[in-house]
């Protein structure tokens, strides 16, 4: 069995305040430390707030920011930890990013790669877009390094299926989404009265049942301006049902014991990824391409 | 009663009003701390719309950290009064009686001789005149004023730019007035506040409904068809509503957007507040 605990660290980061927000990392990773936590997820920018605007430049770090090091330290003896932040590059752009901290390190970071830019959100004005899908392997508390296959999206990626998809198929059997999502739609027909959260319950259990894989979402809480965060995060199984839940606003420290297992059976009783046609996929992908370049007729 | 099914008409604005109620609680206990405020000061009419901020705020940071400010002309309604105090007793909270009927008169009395007074006018210096008072009072009570103006009036520009429309941040800004209805039989607020006819309270009889000439549930199905779903006005008429009306509604928004926006700010310079400077309201100092 390859069990693990997760902490879904459903927390109101504080705007711009970087030290608030460090010590309250600090704070959950030895909480959920104590809670025999393998692995504790923060929701996105969690080290920094959402809604920076021209103050993201100002709270961006690169990863080898020292203070993410000190972090990723905690992670020595300790959980894993997936953190969110402004990453910045040689080449002076900002990221939306999310780094898995484990064994005292930073091991592996995730860029958006889907900026949402429409209604209440102005994304792609501040942050550039990432440009890679991949999947790590990490030990998650295991005693071999890389026993499990994760993948981590930053919010909006999961409303593009290709790149949970992509992710299964680079070897995820984890799927993580760290999230800001604002609550918008209050409405008595919509799941738990929230239409943003009915819609992303939706996403997340056919994300995991279509990926035979288990999904972990940490969204906020908290308030940016005048955004409110619902959080309500939770693990889903590789069966598309919901194992853990957090409360709606409030701050939360979820724990849920998965076994990776189960993916394994997953996956022999519903062989969907195995069956995908990634040839088929990408000829198709390809021909669309090229029509709407003009170099193909329709 | 939809005639044909007979069954009730759905109703789209109906929400779940403790989810609603925890969304306004996070919002006014996240402002009130970032701000570093000690108290939320209201202005309580004893119309719904400050009093279900008055419930908010004491739900979310406590009725010891609410002032409330009853700021009556000579023209008020008495049971405006009776109604305003019969929710301090019900909360708990500090209240201040302040007339503003001295300044008004004052205001008044010094216009040029012979210069008669608009309803509007008068009205409009009167919410000007109890935001003056609110700010002063925030200021001696180490508060922050919390704004009570509801989606309705807010869309169809029934409120004053700079009075009673100026606040650090508002809790029901986005709530239809029949969703404000919803959430203050939900947080207890009393029966007769509900279910009295909304009044700006100007001149006696005064009601939203009368001199606008609507009633709130019709104005919020048609603002909710305009605004939120962004049906062109010929798919709102379709489904049956008044056309003259839809296309009244229509014209109260569109002549009001500027009520609903910070002054533009000529861009002359590099970097300008508003267009290309753009900042967190509250942040913290970086090191």
């Amino acid at each position: 069995m390859r069990r693990r605990v997760l902490a879904l660290a459903q927390i109101a980061p504080t705007i711009g305040d970087l030290a608030q927000n460090f010590a309250v990392h600090q704070a959950k990773i030895a909480e959920s430390q104590a809670a025999g936590a393998d692995l504790v997820i923060f929701p996105e920018l969690s080290l920094t707030g959402y809604q920076l605007q021209d103050l993201a430049p100002e709270v961006a770090m690169r990863r080898t920011d020292p203070r993410l090091a000190a972090l990723a330290k905690l992670t020595s003896g300790g959980p894993s930890a997936v953190v969110s932040f402004v990453e910045s590059t040689d080449d002076h752009r900002l990221f939306a990013a999310a780094a898995l901290l484990e064994g005292g390190e930073v091991r592996h970071v995730t860029r958006k790669c889907y900026l949402p830019t429409y209604g209440l959100f102005d994304e792609r004005r501040f942050l550039a877009a990432g440009d890679a899908i991949r999947a790590t392997r990490a030990a998650l508390g295991g005693s071999a390094a890389g026993d499990v296959g994760i993948g981590i999206g930053v919010c909006e990626d999961f409303w593009h299926p290709t790149l949970p998809a992509i992710l299964a198929q680079d070897g995820a059997e984890l799927l993580i989404n760290v999230a800001a999502g604002p609550a918008r739609g209050a409405s008595v027909d919509a799941d738990q009265g929230l239409g943003s959260a009915a819609s992303w319950g939706t996403l997340l259990r056919a994300t995991a049942a279509l990926t035979t894989s288990y999904v972990a979402f940490t969204n906020r809480v908290g308030v940016d301006e005048s955004l409110i965060f619902w959080g309500g995060s939770r693990v889903i199984g590789p069966d598309g049902v919901v194992i853990a839940e957090a409360p709606l606003f409030e701050e939360a420290l979820l724990l849920a014991e998965i076994d990776l297992d189960e993916v394994a059976r997953a996956r022999s009783a519903l062989p969907l990824l195995r069956d995908e046609r990634l040839e088929l996929t990408r000829r198709e992908y390809d021909r669309i391409i090229a029509t709407r370049a003009g170099l193909e007729e329709a | 009663m939809n005639v044909e099914s007979g069954q009730a008409p759905h109703d789209e604005l109906a929400i779940d009003p403790e989810m609603v109620a925890a969304m306004c609680r996070s919002f006014i206990t996240s402002h009130v701390a970032s701000t570093g405020a000690e108290r939320v000061v209201l202005g309580l009419s004893g119309g719904i719309d400050s009093a279900l901020v008055a419930y908010l705020a004491a739900a979310a940071i406590g009725a010891d950290r609410l002032v409330v400010v009853l700021m009556p002309t000579a023209s008020s309604s008495p049971s405006s009064k009776a109604d305003a105090e019969a929710i301090v007793s019900d909360l708990g909270c500090q209240s201040e009686i302040i007339s503003i009927e001295a300044p008004l008169a004052a205001l008044i009395a010094n216009l040029p001789a012979g210069e008669s007074v608009t309803p509007v006018r008068r009205g409009n210096m009167a919410a000007r005149l109890r935001m003056t008072t609110l700010y002063d009072r925030s200021a001696l009570h180490r508060g922050v004023v919390v704004g009570t103006g509801n989606k309705s009036e807010i869309l169809i520009g029934y409120s004053t730019i700079f009075g009673d429309a100026a606040s650090a941040f508002n809790p029901i800004g986005d709530l239809y007035k029949t969703q404000v209805r919803e959430l203050s039989r939900h947080l207890g607020v009393p029966t007769q506040i509900i279910e009295k006819a909304p009044s700006a309270d100007l001149w006696p009889g005064q009601t939203d409904e009368g001199e606008g000439g609507f009633d709130y549930p019709t104005l919020d199905r048609v603002l909710y068809r305009i605004v939120d779903r962004r049906l062109p006005l010929e798919d709102v008429i379709a489904e049956g509503f008044d056309r003259d009306f839809v296309t009244r509604v229509s014209e109260m928004i569109r002549r009001s957007e500027f009520k609903r926006q910070m002054p533009p700010i000529a861009k002359v310079g590099g970097r300008s507040s508003g267009s290309d400077y753009l900042y967190p309201r509250r942040r913290p100092k970086l090191d």
